[in-house]
């Protein structure tokens, strides 16, 4: 494999690439439209932060991309590029995840084999009634020839390097016996379990105690050196946003807002729901009782989705007779910083 | 603060668990839960209260509105009358007479609203119990939910129809209907989300002016508690280990898991590069802790002293006090 540096990757081709991409939920009371032509790239060894409150079509997204959406969400728009690997080595290949039938042997062996995932709630997210090293060994020889004893060891190995103790002991024992830091951990070691060009992270540390999230997110940097890995980390937490991307993708009610490199989101934000998002934020650095910028109102119920702009009820540069009326779009405004607002391109 | 304005005072407050084995229910052993706590509050302060899952900080937010009986210790409260009465051993009858001077605000607006009741139950039901005059009744909901920021008009709405934001302010308006002093809120932001948990903060704060409100701030986001407290008592595994005026628990922490926990916080700055204090192992059991000082085995200053001796809380300099046998010498790195 050639030596990736992050600016070579950043300049390559992405690994993935979202197009547009609409999911829709058509239910009794109304269409719920969870994202709505969302764009982005993942690039290999980088980390791409999605952040945004509830409800702004951040995990949909994700389970998009890997074809478990909930029924009867439905992908109605967009492409899917993935870049796979090819069957023989050096090759690669160009796929639309979008035109694949979510149960088919090729998403199955995409999902879980290329593209792995670490669900936010560790406690739901392994069976009760299996011990953690048969759910390893199942994940493992699904995906790898391999026979039962050799993944067993397999197992095992992984459970050390994501920094289990006694990890021998541990394949036999249930997810319940673990604690929560343990069971991510043995979460992330079965989403490593066929070396996935791309983990994709569900609020990964928000079940969990700040030691331990510092101990996971410490461990996923590592694992990501190691192995070349791209990370697409979904969060609401800005500080663990912060510490981990290199690129991020502000998304508010199903659509992209803003999208730029890490530092340019913190210290240059152009969109104004970026700008109250980050004043809204109590600091740890802060002094003294001041009271937080906060946003008004609340984020809107998904069947009454504003005209025009979705964040212009409570925008404070709202414009009457333009955000109301007609949708922004994202587009550029310096190298590769994106917003999608009428202050900086006109309707 | 002195003591003639102290509104709470808790003195070796104890609750311990019983583990229960096999047909008849033997006792084989003691979960303890809070173990040894004393901390006081003066009127109109926040004193937060943080710790990570499983320390024992909502179990002694509980004791303190006898919603679950202590095992042992005092809970000193002043009562309005200028009495004090000890929470922890008041008989039923005088509890119901001091209930509506200590409220609780909780954590999840969803499950502690009833949703088959409209917000004129909800916040009416603590009138109705107190013997509220039926006439008066709705003009004091009225009046609850203008000071909350909601319009007197939903108050024939049900709790589905408003969002988490406005439901926590639903439970706030309960929490003050009958004016209380003391107000224990646990975890009232952490199910909100960033721009909402602003909203519900502020509020919490131009109350506690208007009405001099006292509150008991369970948390365990720092940021969250930095920001609203005037002094923080810090857990681990039902034990205090440090408890000093906000700025100089940041400023200079005294105890290592104090400064661990500092710097554990993700900072919402790409720039700020920081030396991470990354604990090793797991949280020590609650049920078998260790020999010494329970942070032993975590903690990279441990010597022969702290895996024998538990270390008694003790005042390291004016009001800072910490629960470590080295907290003299060691020089801990806060947040500036």
């Amino acid at each position: 494999m050639a030596n990736y540096t992050q600016t070579d990757s950043a300049a390559g081709a992405p690994l993935l690439s979202v197009r547009n991409l609409s999911t829709h939920f058509p239910l009794d009371e109304g269409t719920v439209i969870a994202v709505d032509g969302a764009s982005f790239d993942v690039f290999e060894g980088q980390t791409l932060g999605i952040v945004g409150e509830s409800g702004c079509g951040k995990s949909v997204t994700a389970r998009s991309i890997l074809g478990i959406l909930d029924k009867p969400g439905l992908i109605v728009d967009g492409e899917i590029l993935f870049r796979r690997r090819g069957r023989n080595s050096g090759s690669e290949e160009v796929l639309d995840l979008t035109s694949f039938d979510p149960d088919s042997s090729e998403m199955r062996s995409i999902r879980g084999g290329e593209i792995a995932y670490v669900f936010q709630e560790p406690m739901t997210s392994f069976s009760p009634v299996h011990t953690i090293g048969n759910q390893l060994m199942e994940a493992i020889m699904l995906h790898q020839d391999m026979g039962k004893d050799e993944a067993r060891a397999m197992g095992a190995d992984l459970l050390r390097r994501v920094g289990i103790p006694l990890p021998d002991r541990r394949m036999d024992e249930y997810s319940f016996q673990l604690s929560g830091g343990l069971r991510q951990r043995a979460m992330i070691a079965m989403a490593l379990s066929c070396s996935p060009r791309i983990l994709i992270a569900d609020e990964p540390t928000t079940a969990l105690d700040v030691t331990t999230q510092a101990q996971i997110l410490d461990l996923m940097s590592g694992l990501q050196e190691d192995n070349e890995m791209a990370i697409m980390l979904i969060t609401h937490d800005l500080g663990v946003i912060a510490e981990m991307a290199d690129y991020v993708v502000v998304m508010y009610l199903g659509q992209v807002v803003e999208s730029a490199p890490v530092d340019d989101i913190f210290h240059n934000p152009q969109h104004p729901y970026t700008q109250a998002l980050l004043q809204s934020i109590p600091r740890i650095q802060s002094t003294g009782q001041d009271r937080l910028a906060s946003i008004t109102g609340s984020v809107p119920h998904p069947y009454a989705r504003p005209r025009g702009c979705p964040f212009n009820p409570r925008c404070p540069a709202f414009m009457l007779g333009t955000c109301d009326t007609s949708e922004p779009r994202l587009q550029p405004i310096g190298t590769r910083h994106e917003v999608s607002c009428f202050l900086h391109h006109g309707a | 603060m002195n003591d003639g304005q102290r509104l709470l005072e808790v003195n070796n407050l104890r609750k311990h668990f019983p583990i229960q084995h096999g047909l008849l229910r033997r006792e084989i052993g003691r979960i303890r839960a809070v173990d040894d706590v004393s901390f006081y509050i003066g009127e109109s302060e926040t004193l937060g209260l943080v710790g990570e899952s499983g320390c024992g900080k909502t179990t002694t937010a509980r004791c303190i509105l006898r919603a679950v009986d202590p095992t042992s210790g005092e809970i000193l409260f002043r009562s309005e009358d200028g009495s004090t009465v000890d929470v922890a051993t008041a008989p039923r009858a005088q509890m119901r007479s001091l209930r509506h001077e200590m409220q609780m605000i909780f954590q999840d607006p969803f499950s502690s609203l009833n949703p088959r009741m409209t917000l004129m139950d909800i916040v009416g039901e603590p009138l109705v119990i107190s013997g509220y005059p039926r006439s008066e009744r709705e003009d004091r909901v009225a009046e609850l939910l203008r000071v909350v920021g909601l319009r007197p008009e939903f108050m024939r709405r049900f709790p589905h129809a408003f969002s988490g934001g406005q439901r926590q302010r639903i439970g706030i308006a309960r929490a003050l209907a009958l004016n209380p002093r003391l107000i224990v809120a646990d975890e009232p932001v952490s199910a909100l989300d960033v721009s909402v948990q602003a909203q519900v903060l502020n509020l919490m704060m131009d109350l506690q002016s208007e009405l001099g409100l006292t509150y008991l701030f369970v948390a365990h986001d720092l940021s969250v508690v930095k920001h609203i407290s005037d002094r923080i008592a810090v857990m681990y595994v039902g034990k205090l280990v440090e408890m000093a005026p906000t700025d100089a628990l940041f400023a200079t922490p005294r105890h290592p898991y104090t400064a661990a926990l500092l710097s554990s916080v993700p900072d919402p700055d790409p720039r700020t590069v920081r030396e991470r204090v990354v604990l090793q192992g797991e949280v020590a059991n609650p049920a078998n802790p260790p020999a010494g000082c329970y942070f032993n085995p975590r903690c990279e200053y441990a010597t022969d002293i702290c895996r024998s001796e538990t270390p008694q809380l003790r005042e390291i300099a004016p009001n800072h006090f910490a629960a470590c046998h080295r907290a003299d010498e060691l020089a801990l790195a806060g947040v500036v």
